[in-house]
């Protein structure tokens, strides 16, 4: 089947040719993008409030992550970003077995991050520094060497939003991996062309958000404070 | 699609230097530079994210109403965190040293 063919059978009716359909998506799907950008944003914003509030028990709280894991993570993350993009670039191509092995190998690098997360929740939770009713923070004397003014309610909120921006970013991922399957099956089927890979291009693009809120939030969540 | 096709060897060149900004973020933490610290986290972050927006996104080679709706969401996030922490930052009162609230003291 050429091209042109594929093109008039997937161009709605309401677009004047491909070119301002594949526009129009990628417009649309930054605007959705930028609403992510304001959703993290403010959970952003309340981390530097309280960061700057509450400096020496944000930093006493984040020295207890292990840095290991999320250096792994962050890692891993950056090649499902390359495996997503080369799904994209498989796509443009045509080539349809590089583009479902790519996307199975975004599938599987996304569920190693989410693995080692779990793995890391798991220790926060054996360590009792999950917020809630068995909080408990133990303030180490070489803590209170460099950090003078360590409170434990106030490392609670760092974990409180270590939680939420963490699990928040996570959901996501989740979500993409829903995204991911759905164009697995697709594309198995042959629905996408060089001339139409649109979905493929916009849950890239998704993705490749998620990859920069985590690029955020490993300097910002496990590197606090950590040259003592 | 009308859009340019980027190389495989450009992603692959990203992609290291993702790597490479990642190592250093990390190795830059362990060093005392002082109040420089979170500033070389935060521009270090800030390249990958635009490594990742321009190559990896392909907004380098997108229509510009696109790269002006991307502008445009990190102004208003900029003006979101921007105000915020003027505001914080300039209460004497407030922050992890507040000196301004120990020198008053004596005063009451």
């Amino acid at each position: 089947m050429s091209d042109s063919q594929t093109a008039v059978h997937v161009l709605k009716h309401h677009f004047r040719d491909m070119e301002q359909q594949n526009e129009t998506a990628g417009f649309g799907m930054w605007l959705f993008l930028v609403t992510e950008i304001m959703f993290f944003g403010g959970l952003f914003c309340a981390y530097l409030i309280y960061r700057y509030l509450y400096f020496d028990s944000f930093a006493a709280a984040s020295s207890t992550i292990d840095v290991k894991w999320g250096a792994i993570n962050t890692a891993v993350l950056i090649c499902s970003s390359l495996t997503m993009a080369m799904a994209v670039h498989s796509a443009a191509l045509g080539k349809r077995k590089a583009l479902v092995a790519f996307l199975v190998l975004t599938i599987i690098l996304g569920s190693m991050f989410l693995g080692i997360k779990a793995k890391e929740y798991y220790d926060k939770f054996e360590e009792n520094h999950v917020p809630g009713p068995n909080y408990h923070f133990i303030v180490e004397p070489e803590m209170t060497q460099h950090f003078h003014a360590i409170d434990q309610a106030k490392t609670e909120i760092f974990f409180s939003l270590y939680f939420i921006m963490t699990g928040l970013h996570a959901t996501h991922m989740v979500v993409g991996f829903g995204l991911l399957v759905w164009l697995i099956i697709a594309s198995m089927k042959g629905k996408f062309s060089p001339g139409y890979y649109s979905p493929v291009e916009m849950v890239g693009l998704y993705w490749h958000f998620v990859d920069i809120v985590w690029i955020w939030l490993f300097p910002l969540l496990y590197l606090i404070s950590r040259h003592h | 699609m009308s859009e340019h096709i980027v190389s495989p060897k450009i992603y692959v060149a990203v992609f290291l230097a993702l790597l490479v900004f990642t190592g250093l973020t990390y190795g830059i933490a362990l060093i005392n530079l002082g109040p420089l610290n979170p500033l070389v986290a935060i521009v270090i972050a800030m390249i990958k994210s635009l490594l990742v927006i321009l190559f990896f996104m392909h907004v380098k080679y997108s229509p510009k109403m696109t790269k002006v709706t991307i502008i445009s969401g990190f102004f208003f996030l900029i003006i979101l965190l921007g105000l915020s922490m003027t505001d914080y930052i300039s209460r004497p009162w407030a922050g992890s040293t507040p000196k301004a609230a120990q020198t008053d003291a004596p005063r009451q």
